[in-house]
C-alpha cells in the first residue's frame, strides 16, 4: 500500500509540474459552462426589425407600438419601399420586416380583412420560425384587443405547459452535455496520454521493474485523474446550481453514483487506448479523432440524435457519453430517481467492465 | 533568404504524410458528414395523446395533429400520469391532453381548453414544438368556427391575415445555415491549429535552435511560417466551395472574389494568432489545449451556432474581439444574401486590424534566445 501511494504521489507531481495544462484542465469546464450558459442563448431577444407601412393609420401605428414595447423586438427602421428592405437585409442587422398592405385600416374595417407580410431572415431556420411565431402572436393579441372581443365564439384554447424548464433556458440542455464531455476529456484523454508518455520516454520500463505489481502501476496512474475529475465534477455542479441556476432537481446521491460509474467507463477507455498506442502523438490523435469527435458529434450534447440518419443513430448507442447525458438529464432536470435510470446504469456498468477486461488483457506488462 | 525559408516550410508540410491529406480530407469529410449530424430542424416530434373525451371533435383534432407532418403519434395514454411517464423516459416529446367535457364545453359554453405539455429540457425544441401544436389547435378552432359560421350559429369577425415569408431560405432548409458555418469552422481550425503546432513542434524537436543561430530575423521567420498557411487557407476554401456546389447545389449569391479577399485577410489574422500561441507554449500538448480553449470560445461567440443578437450585452462585446465573428458575418452575407464589398467595408477594416495586431504580436513574442 505504501508503495502504491508513492506511485500515486509521483503521478501527482507529473500533473502539477505542467502548470499550463493543469490550469486549462481546471478552467476549461468553467469557461464552457459560462459560454454555454450565457452566450449560447437560443432565445430570440432584441431582434431588430424594420417596418414598411404605406398606410400609416391608427391600426398600423398601434401595431408598431406593440412591437416597440415588446422585449423580443426592437424597431430599428421605417422604410419607404421594398428596395430599401433588400439593402437592410444585406447589411445584416435587420432580421425581420413587417410589411403592411395599403389602406390597412379601411380594408380591415370595411372589406373584412387586411394583410400583413412578415418577412424573416431564414438563414437560421429555428430563430426564423420563433420570430415569426412571436410576431404573429403579438398581432393576434392586438386584434383581440381592437375588436374588444372578450370571448371569441367557439374557441379552443391551448394551455401550454413547458415541462422542467419553463423559461426555456439553454443551460438546462447544455450542463449535462458539458459534464459528459469534460469527464471524458480528462479521464480518457489525459490517462492515455500520460501512459503513452511513459512508454515514449522509456520510463515505463523503470516502473515495470519496480517491486509493485504491474496492474497496480496502471491503477496508480488513473487515481490522480480520477481525483481531478471529481474536482471538475464539483466545480461544474456548484457553478450550474449557483451561477447558472440550474438546480439538481432529483437525488444528488443518484447523480453522484451515475457519475462515478461513468468515470469508471472513461478511465477504462483511457486504459484501452494506452494499451494499443506507443507515442503521445498517436494517443492524442486517437483520443481526439476516435474518441472526442464522435462524442461531441453523436452523444446528443449539442446535436439532436433523433434528427440523424439511422446508421449514425445506431452508432450513437455505443457511445457511453450518450447514456450518461440521458441519465443526468433525467436526474438533474426532470427530477427523477434511481428507478428511472436503471437501464442507463446497467449499460454504463456493462461497458466499463467489458472495457477494463479487454484493456487489461491487451496491456503488455512485460518488456519486449 | 526569405525564399529559402518559405521553401523549407513547404517541404516540411509536403514531407509530412498526415498534413496534406488532412488539408484536403478534413473539409470534404466535415462538409459531407456535419450537415447530417448537426441538424437542428424540429420535425418528427413524438406525441403522446390523452383523450379523455372520445368524441368526434377530439378524434378530428388528434387526426389533424397527426396529419400535420410535424408530429408522430407514438402513444395514446390512459391518463396524464401515464403520458408523463412517456416524456420522462424520452419515448415522447410532447403531450396533448383533451379534457373529458371537451365537446360539450365547445358546443354549450363556446370555448374549450386543451393541455399541451412539452418536454423543455431543450428549451428551443420545447418552445417551438409547443408553438407548432398550439398553431394546429388554433387552426382546428378556426375550422370549427368556420363550419358554424356557414350554418349561421356564429358570427364572422374581420381579421388580419398574416402572410409569413422567409427571405434567403424560403423553405427553411438547415443546410443554408450549416454549410457556410462548416466552411468557416474548417477554415478557422485548419489555419489556426496548424500554425499553433508549428513553432512548438520545432521547439520539441530541437530544430528551433538551428534556426535561432542563423542570421534570420524574427520578422522574416514569421512571414515564412505564415505563407504556407495562407495558401492552405485558399485550398480549404476552394475545396469547400466545390463540395457545396457538387453535393448541395449551393453557389454563392455574391461574388466569390469578395469572399476570397476577406478570407485572405482573415487567414492571416487567425494564423498569426496560432503562431502567438505556438510562441508561448512549451509542448505540443499545451499548444493543443490552449488552442482548443480559444477556438471553442471564438466559435461559440462568433454567431456560428446561435445568433449574436440574442447573447447578453457583455458577451456581445467580447465577441467583437474575435476575428471569427466578422468572417462569419461576411460569409453569410455574401454567400447567402449577395452583399457587396462596400456594404461590408467595416468588417474588412476590422479583419485588417486583427491581421496586423496578431502578426505584430507574433513577431514581438518570438524569442530568439531561450
Amino acid at each position: 500500500m505504501h508503495q502504491f501511494l508513492a506511485f500515486v504521489k509521483k503521478e501527482f507531481h507529473h500533473i502539477l509540474r505542467d502548470r499550463w495544462t493543469m490550469v486549462i484542465l481546471l478552467v476549461l469546464p468553467i469557461l464552457m459552462l459560462i459560454l454555454f450558459g450565457y452566450a449560447i442563448s437560443t432565445e430570440v431577444k432584441n431582434t431588430k426589425i424594420a417596418v414598411v407601412d404605406p398606410s400609416k393609420d391608427v391600426v398600423t401605428n398601434a401595431i408598431v407600438e406593440k412591437f416597440k414595447v415588446n422585449e423580443y423586438f426592437t424597431v430599428a427602421a421605417y422604410v419607404g419601399d421594398f428596395q430599401q428592405v433588400e439593402a437592410l437585409f444585406n447589411s445584416g442587422d435587420i432580421k425581420m420586416v413587417l410589411v403592411f398592405s395599403e389602406n390597412f385600416h379601411e380594408n380591415l374595417m370595411h372589406k373584412g380583412g387586411a394583410q400583413i407580410e412578415i418577412i424573416t431572415d431564414g438563414s437560421d431556420p429555428n430563430s426564423a420560425k420563433a420570430m415569426q411565431g412571436y410576431a404573429s402572436s403579438i398581432i393576434a393579441d392586438y386584434q383581440q384587443e381592437l375588436f374588444n372581443i372578450t370571448k371569441v365564439p367557439y374557441q379552443i384554447k391551448p394551455n401550454v405547459r413547458l415541462l422542467y424548464n419553463p423559461t426555456m433556458k439553454g443551460a438546462y440542455n447544455f450542463v449535462p452535455g458539458v459534464m459528459g464531455m469534460i469527464l471524458m476529456l480528462i479521464c480518457a484523454m489525459m490517462t492515455s496520454i500520460s501512459i503513452a508518455r511513459e512508454k515514449e520516454t522509456g520510463t515505463m520500463e523503470i516502473l515495470l521493474v519496480s517491486p509493485l505489481k504491474p496492474v497496480y502501476i496502471i491503477f496508480s496512474k488513473t487515481i490522480p485523474y480520477f481525483i481531478l475529475s471529481l474536482v471538475n465534477l464539483t466545480t461544474i455542479l456548484l457553478l450550474s446550481v449557483f451561477v447558472l441556476k440550474v438546480p439538481v432537481a432529483g437525488s444528488l446521491f443518484a447523480l453522484i453514483t451515475i457519475s462515478l460509474v461513468y468515470i469508471f467507463v472513461a478511465l477504462s477507455l483511457g486504459l484501452l487506448i494506452s494499451s494499443i498506442v506507443s507515442t503521445q502523438q498517436i494517443a492524442l490523435l486517437i483520443s481526439g479523432m476516435v474518441l472526442m469527435l464522435p462524442i461531441i458529434m453523436l452523444s446528443g450534447m449539442m446535436f439532436p440524435v433523433e434528427n440523424m440518419p439511422v446508421i449514425l443513430q445506431w452508432f450513437s448507442e455505443i457511445i457511453p457519453t450518450k447514456w450518461y447525458i440521458i441519465a443526468v438529464k433525467k436526474i438533474m432536470i426532470k427530477g427523477l430517481g434511481f428507478a428511472a435510470i436503471y437501464k442507463e446504469m446497467a449499460v454504463l456498468a456493462g461497458m466499463g467492465i467489458l472495457l477494463t477486461i479487454v484493456s487489461l488483457k491487451k496491456f503488455k506488462f512485460r518488456l519486449e | 533568404m526569405l525564399k529559402f525559408l518559405i521553401e523549407k516550410e513547404f517541404r516540411q508540410i509536403r514531407r509530412n504524410k498526415f498534413l496534406p491529406r488532412m488539408v484536403i480530407g478534413m473539409p470534404i469529410f466535415a462538409l459531407l458528414l456535419f450537415p447530417l449530424v448537426a441538424n437542428f430542424s424540429i420535425k418528427n416530434i413524438n406525441l403522446t395523446v390523452v383523450d379523455n373525451s372520445h368524441t368526434p371533435y377530439s378524434q378530428r383534432l388528434i387526426h389533424k395533429v397527426a396529419a400535420s407532418g410535424y408530429f408522430r403519434l407514438v402513444n395514446v395514454a390512459a391518463d396524464y400520469e401515464a403520458a408523463l411517464y412517456d416524456v420522462e423516459q424520452d419515448i415522447s416529446d410532447i403531450i396533448l391532453e383533451i379534457p373529458p367535457r371537451f365537446e360539450e364545453n365547445l358546443v354549450n359554453e363556446q370555448s374549450a381548453d386543451v393541455l399541451i405539455a412539452a418536454n423543455s429540457v431543450n428549451g428551443m425544441k420545447g418552445g417551438l414544438s409547443s408553438m407548432y401544436l398550439s398553431g394546429i389547435v388554433q387552426d382546428f378552432s378556426n375550422e370549427v368556427r368556420e363550419e358554424w359560421v356557414q350554418t349561421g350559429t356564429a358570427l364572422k369577425a374581420p381579421s388580419m391575415e398574416i402572410v409569413p415569408m422567409y427571405r434567403f431560405n424560403p423553405f427553411l432548409e438547415y443546410k443554408y445555415t450549416m454549410v457556410p458555418a462548416i466552411m468557416m469552422m474548417m477554415l478557422a481550425m485548419i489555419t489556426g491549429f496548424l500554425p499553433a503546432l508549428n513553432i512548438v513542434n520545432e521547439k520539441e524537436k530541437g530544430t528551433i535552435e538551428q534556426l535561432n543561430v542563423t542570421p534570420v530575423g524574427k520578422f522574416q521567420l514569421i512571414i515564412s511560417k505564415l505563407t504556407p498557411y495562407w495558401l492552405i487557407g485558399f485550398i480549404v476554401l476552394t475545396i469547400s466551395f466545390i463540395v457545396a456546389w457538387v453535393f448541395y447545389g449551393m453557389v454563392s449569391v455574391g461574388g466569390y472574389a469578395t469572399i476570397y479577399l476577406f478570407s485572405a485577410v482573415f487567414v492571416l489574422a487567425f494564423s498569426g494568432f496560432g503562431l502567438v500561441i505556438s510562441n508561448y507554449a512549451s509542448s505540443i500538448q499545451q499548444a493543443m489545449f490552449m488552442m482548443f480553449f480559444f477556438v471553442i470560445t471564438f466559435i461559440f461567440l462568433s454567431g456560428l451556432y446561435t445568433p449574436v443578437s440574442s447573447m447578453p450585452g457583455w458577451t456581445q462585446i467580447i465577441s467583437r474581439i474575435s476575428p471569427l465573428r466578422y468572417m462569419v458575418e461576411v460569409l453569410r452575407s455574401v454567400f447567402l444574401k449577395g452583399s457587396t464589398f462596400f456594404e461590408l467595408k467595416w468588417h474588412f477594416m476590422a479583419l485588417c486590424s486583427f491581421a496586423l495586431f496578431f502578426n505584430a504580436w507574433a513577431v514581438v513574442s518570438y524569442r530568439k534566445r531561450t
